[in-house]
């Protein structure tokens, strides 16, 4: 019937598409590309696309750097933290607002909710003094409460999400067996719920792997700065090496890369469940 | 044993227990959220209220001495506000387009599902990377002697090397248009799920009262995708408006004040002015403004339900 336009229609959506893999990949290509040149073809004009000294050079550097690698290790620690502490904190919360009725709770829901909004700069000048009185200035206890703070609204909105659509029966029948109320959450709730933790979890290891503006106003030295913040560092070093800017990008880009390639759905559920009601 | 125990306390005290229990379990929410973050803005509004704190020892109640020193008496709140008006209204209107454009292709039943997939992916990629990381991307992109300049040559539309970054006129454009690379993903994931969300039979019925393929996105896509578009444009003004570190990295505010932002201009009056009072009223104002979006999004998401 309307084949003609069918055809019109798919080269639309091809032609979109060309577009789109272009604009979203080329700048990632180009990424990749250029942490395996050295330094001095990085700006050659016309552009070496793939260099005859291709080279790993870059990366090497990196990995033989102790401060670098550091930044890594710091990364890793203090995202691993975050992602159990807030998983914890939030399970509690969000089993409050799905198991119980009580006095103030849409209040301090609501709360919760609105924690989002509060933009973390407006926070950052009290927060500093505040960490200082604590002393916890320049340590990943501050990064870590930080990013608690930071995830867990959003933790909290997603795990009561997850926790609604798991009937209450479940959690009687363990209490009807003597059973605590904690029991039941543990046992039965819990495990249930793991695609909901998978996506929280994933989610709260993106924001804490890469937030800047509080990694770089609570850290002085090496030994606790992130990945973001070291690699904003080279960029104000004498000589810009920018393989090595590269290469470290490429690399702390990685693990967030992994985790959406293989646990794609959960990704995604998780961080659009603020503007779309699945 | 164990169990008897529990019995027993439940025998104890079973209503004062069975009251206190929902609280309990949000203990330690209510604990971060207030020692982090209430608190925090409480010390921010005050110090919006004194003269200089943190370095005075006694500061003085001034009442709006500060908002006057920052809204009227520093030119640069002005530009500022300007400055972040352009950023966020460009990258909300190109978030929308481009999510929009690839969630709907991503959503065509006129491709193989293989590719669908393929495209989602490699579509969703910028969404990956931290700040840092597309700062310095763009920042060697957008260099002078940068391929961004070379593929403007090759295809013939400009010659000259120019400073995207670096120059007063680009700095700007430059600074939004990374941005918007940066953030269109969460667009069109959150768009297509709305899209696959859309009943067939509102198609259907469409196609019997022979509406065409324009008079079906007008009348039955965007209409269905409202909610949804709501709260994007909700989420990203709250997102956008504070955005600092990408700036911070690439232009840092500069060329002279070209690309300064509300975020730029709190960071600097506290670190590297320290007029922290200052600091505090600017950021007091960008919490009022946000926290209007967030009412106005908290209540958009409860009409919903």
């Amino acid at each position: 019937m309307v084949g003609e336009k069918k055809w019109y229609l798919k080269a639309i959506a091809i032609v979109v598409l060309i577009f789109g893999a272009f604009y979203a990949g080329f700048p990632i290509l180009w990424m990749f590309l250029n942490s395996f040149k050295p330094n001095a073809q990085i700006f050659a004009w016309p552009p070496v696309w793939i260099s005859d000294n291709f080279t790993f050079a870059a990366y090497i550097e990196i990995f033989k750097d102790p401060e670098k690698v550091r930044y890594f290790i710091n990364s890793y620690f203090i995202a691993f933290v975050v992602v159990v502490l807030t998983i914890l904190v939030s399970v509690l919360a969000a089993y409050s607002f799905s198991r119980f009725d009580y006095p103030g709770k849409k209040v301090i829901n609501t709360l919760i909710v609105s924690v989002q909004a509060v933009p973390p700069i407006v926070l950052l000048i009290p927060y500093l003094s505040l960490i200082v009185t604590f002393k916890l200035h320049n340590t990943y206890g501050a990064l870590i409460l930080t990013y608690m703070l930071l995830t867990m609204s959003y933790a909290i909105i997603m795990m009561t999400g997850y926790f609604n659509t798991l009937p209450k029966e479940l959690d009687e029948a363990v209490m009807i067996d003597g059973g605590s109320r904690f029991r039941a959450l543990w046992q039965i709730l819990v495990p249930l719920a793991t695609p909901g933790l998978v996506a929280v979890g994933m989610y709260t290891f993106m924001i804490s792997w890469n937030e800047y503006l509080f990694a770089l106003a609570l850290t002085k030295t090496n030994d606790v700065r992130t990945v973001p913040v070291g690699i904003s560092l080279l960029m104000g070093q004498h000589a810009y090496e920018w393989n090595q800017m590269m290469a470290m990008s490429v690399l702390g880009s990685l693990p967030i890369l992994v985790l959406f390639l293989f646990f794609q759905r959960y990704f995604i559920a998780g961080m659009t469940s603020g503007a779309v009601k699945h | 044993m164990k169990a008897e125990t529990i019995n027993t306390y439940k025998q104890v005290s079973p209503p004062l227990r069975k009251k206190i229990e929902p609280y309990l379990y949000l203990l330690p929410t209510l604990l971060l959220m207030c020692v982090l973050l209430i608190i925090p803005i409480i010390m921010v509004i005050r110090y919006s209220f004194y003269d200089n704190v943190i370095i005075n020892k006694n500061p003085v109640f001034v009442g709006l001495e500060n908002f006057k020193l920052v809204m009227i008496e520093n030119a640069t709140f002005f530009v500022a506000v300007k400055n972040t008006l352009i950023f966020v209204g460009g990258s909300i209107v190109f978030h929308m387009i481009l999510g929009l454009a690839f969630a709907v292709v991503l959503n065509t039943k006129y491709l193989h599902t293989r590719t669908k997939a393929v495209s989602r992916v490699l579509l969703a990629l910028p969404w990956m990377f931290t700040a840092s990381v597309i700062a310095i991307l763009w920042k060697m992109m957008m260099n002078p002697n940068g391929i961004i300049n070379y593929l403007l040559e090759v295809a013939n539309l400009s010659s000259t090397h120019i400073e995207w970054l670096a120059s007063r006129d680009f700095a700007l454009f430059s600074i939004t248009f990374i941005n918007i690379w940066a953030g269109y993903p969460f667009y069109m994931v959150s768009l297509l799920a709305g899209l696959q969300g859309i009943s067939n039979d509102l198609y259907e019925a469409a196609a019997i009262d022979g509406a065409n393929i324009n008079q079906r996105f007008f009348r039955v896509t965007l209409p269905q995708l409202k909610p949804i578009i709501i709260s994007l444009v909700m989420l990203d003004f709250v997102w956008t408006i504070q955005q600092f570190a990408l700036i911070w990295m690439t232009t840092g505010g500069g060329p002279i004040n070209a690309t300064e932002m509300m975020s730029t201009l709190i960071y600097k009056l506290g670190f590297s002015k320290y007029e922290y009072a200052q600091a505090s009223a600017a950021a007091v104002i960008l919490l009022v403004v946000c926290t209007i979006v967030a009412y106005l999004y908290v209540r958009h998401q409860r009409g919903q339900e």
